[in-house]
């Protein structure tokens, strides 16, 4: 509401040259950050600088990663989703329901993708079809998706998975490369292509910034929001096989509270939360960030919680810094 | 009359009674004033949490911490009232109060002065102030073996018929009945949510009213830490986990909307009671504990569902939105 949001708002006369604006963007700083923690964790535990280490170190964040590439497109364009962890759960639970009735490797696989689909095809129908804000529909369907987990587990748990499914989450492609991994480098190439080099992705962004006018240029709001939400979806889909396959049993409570770290990864990426700004790169960079931090205070034998203390002061950080050196700036050049 | 029939809050009472009625029929004990009130005491926590985050999502906001803050405010006085037993109860319920005050200023003056949307602010404080409790804990729990007699018992103590809990719902309900319909306070915490550029043109400060809005969800949190921890005799870092969904669910099944500016406090006491019965219900008529959420879930749908086909008829905004050029 003061003189800096008007500065903010002027138009300067000659933009920083692309190489200046490369370094200075988000995704470098992030890649700093990402180094410098990298760095200290090399220091502070004697067994992390070990390519099995690092190497379980992607396990803890590969499959939260898979959702936010999705969940970056979603916010990006305006919308939220916080029913993934449930969907998760509703997956899992699927393809344990019918690992009961002798389903084999392939079909678990179909199973867990189509579930995944038919959720986020649901919240996309309610929030597309019907003009629902995003925010209420996913705390509902959160609630709604894992409660049928419930309904169909209550406090069981579906185990013994076949061998074959295993390799999904705990098999190895090359060396120390896990499958997990190398699937989440290759669906991020492709939702950097989608996102940075397709006119769909011009059209996310168009979405974010101003759904109005993206709707008077020809951009079919509602079909590209929906199609995003199937999206989230059958990314949650694939997280459920990753993760059902590495614990090897379904529990109703698994993946529970994943949505809040998924949306702080996509947010520490760089990512708007209103919408209309964002990069895949700052997304991964995001994700790497946070499994370095995690596994880096976990090799210090810090408790979980305590960790989840650093993500939060982290998400909050990572936003305000920038508000508040900036102000610090304009006062300093004022004076 | 039309008016009645028209709004919202009748047809959830409407509804509310008629669960009662039906899951009477299945067991006759269900319907009597003893078990409604019950009940009422039972939801007494979510309803002041409601009334909390109410405010906050009529100004256009919401707090997703406020469960991390009562579990916080909790740990504090219960570990407080287990080293200082002789410290009086109600000072304890103003520590309570007074810490939850914190962080909800805490919320408000990032969402204010820093300009980070609430739902970013929120999450990230869920998540600190949950891990605070383990840090202040030690990982420890505070067990009822821990507390002293009136800690527990100003929950429980009975006056008029209803546990001292009961009463003070009753209390905040028209605490915020007061301060919503007859205060300055009140009618700007509406202007903001309903248009925050015509707010600044009226001269309300929206920055601020989302502040004290914030402060006002906090104390509740904070309040509702010691009559949780004092109703279920256990402080630890488990405590309402997850709860922070039930809270937004109660208000929007009372129709309270996402959107701003719209909500009563009859309508988050009415959404938290629909939630109550209907928890209280599903034992009765013999379904499991296990659909409980499902049925929370598809309730939330629905009430979104039925809030949007009711704010159809919205006039159009004439003013340009400020906000959304900042």
């Amino acid at each position: 509401m003061s003189d800096e949001t008007v500065q903010a708002r002027n138009i300067p006369d000659r933009l920083d040259s692309p190489v200046r604006a490369a370094i200075f963007s988000w995704p470098s700083l992030l890649l700093l950050v990402a180094v410098v923690i990298f760095i200290i964790n090399s220091f502070a535990s004697p067994y992390f600088l070990n390519p099995w280490s690092i190497s379980d170190a992607t396990f803890n964040f590969t499959e939260k990663a898979i959702i936010a590439l999705a969940m970056a497109l979603l916010i990006i364009s305006g919308e939220i989703d916080l029913s993934v962890a449930a969907i998760i759960a509703l997956c899992s639970t699927m393809m344990g329901l019918a690992l009961q009735f002798g389903v084999d490797t392939p079909g678990l696989v179909a199973i867990g993708l189509l579930t995944g689909l038919v959720c986020g095809a649901f919240n996309g129908g309610l929030v597309a079809g019907l003009g629902l804000p995003s925010i209420v529909v996913t705390i509902g369907t959160m609630s709604f998706f894992r409660g049928l987990s419930f309904i169909v587990l209550g406090d069981q748990a579906f185990k013994g998975y076949p061998q074959s499914f295993a390799f999904f989450g705990q098999g190895y492609v090359w060396w120390v490369v896990s499958f997990e991994f190398t699937l989440f480098l290759v669906l991020a190439v492709i939702f950097y292509i989608v996102l940075h080099r397709t006119s769909f992705g011009r059209r996310v962004y168009a979405i974010g910034n101003n759904p109005v006018a993206a709707r008077f240029s020809g951009v079919r709001v509602q079909r590209i929001k929906f199609i995003l939400f199937c999206l989230t979806g059958l990314m949650s889909g694939v997280a459920a096989i990753l993760l059902t396959s590495r614990l090897a049993s379904t529990r109703p409570s698994i993946a529970f509270g994943w949505e809040l770290e998924v949306v702080t990864m996509v947010v520490l990426g760089g990512v708007a939360i209103l919408g209309g700004a964002g990069s895949i790169p700052g997304v991964v960079l995001a994700a790497i960030i946070m499994g370095l931090v995690t596994f880096g205070l976990g090799l210090l034998n810090v408790p979980g919680i305590v960790m989840s203390i650093f993500i939060g002061a982290l998400l909050i950080g990572v936003i305000a810094l920038p508000v508040l050196l900036g102000r610090l700036r304009t006062r300093l050049s004022k004076n | 009359m039309t008016r009645l029939l028209k709004s919202r809050e009748f047809w959830l009472a409407v509804g509310i009674a008629l669960i009662i009625a039906l899951t009477s029929i299945r067991s006759s004990g269900f319907g009597t004033p003893g078990n409604i009130a019950g009940i009422f005491n039972n939801t007494s926590i979510l309803i002041i949490l409601a009334l909390g985050q109410m405010v906050v999502i009529i100004t256009r906001s919401i707090d997703l911490s406020m469960a991390s803050n009562l579990a916080l405010s909790g740990m504090i006085v219960a570990l407080v009232n287990a080293a200082y037993p002789e410290i009086p109860v109600p000072l304890l319920m103003g520590l309570a109060i007074f810490c939850g005050l914190l962080m909800g200023a805490f919320n408000g003056l990032m969402v204010w002065k820093v300009g980070i949307p609430a739902i970013v602010v929120t999450l990230g404080t869920l998540t600190i102030y949950r891990g605070i409790i383990f840090l202040i804990a030690g990982g420890q729990w505070v067990n009822a073996d821990q507390m002293s007699a009136d800690f527990v018992a100003y929950t429980r103590i009975n006056v008029l018929g209803l546990p001292l809990l009961s009463w003070y719902a009753i209390v905040i309900i028209a605490a915020f009945f007061v301060v919503m319909t007859r205060t300055t306070i009140g009618r700007a915490f509406y202007a903001v949510g309903v248009n925050p550029t015509a707010a600044i043109y009226t001269g309300i400060d929206v920055g601020r009213t989302t502040f004290i809005a914030f402060c006002i969800s906090g104390m509740a949190a904070g309040l509702s830490g010691y009559l949780w921890v004092s109703r279920y005799v256990i402080g630890s870092v488990e405590v309402a986990s997850g709860y922070e969904l039930n809270i937004v669910a109660a208000c929007v099944i009372g129709g309270v909307s996402i959107a701003g500016g719209i909500g009563t406090v009859a309508s988050a006491v009415l959404g938290a009671l629909f939630l109550g019965v209907i928890n209280s219900a599903l034992p009765v008529i013999n379904i499991s504990p296990f659909w409980q959420m499902a049925i929370s879930g598809a309730a939330i749908i629905l009430a979104v569902i039925l809030n949007a086909r009711q704010g159809r008829r919205k006039g159009r905004i004439i003013l340009k939105d400020v906000e959304a050029a900042q």
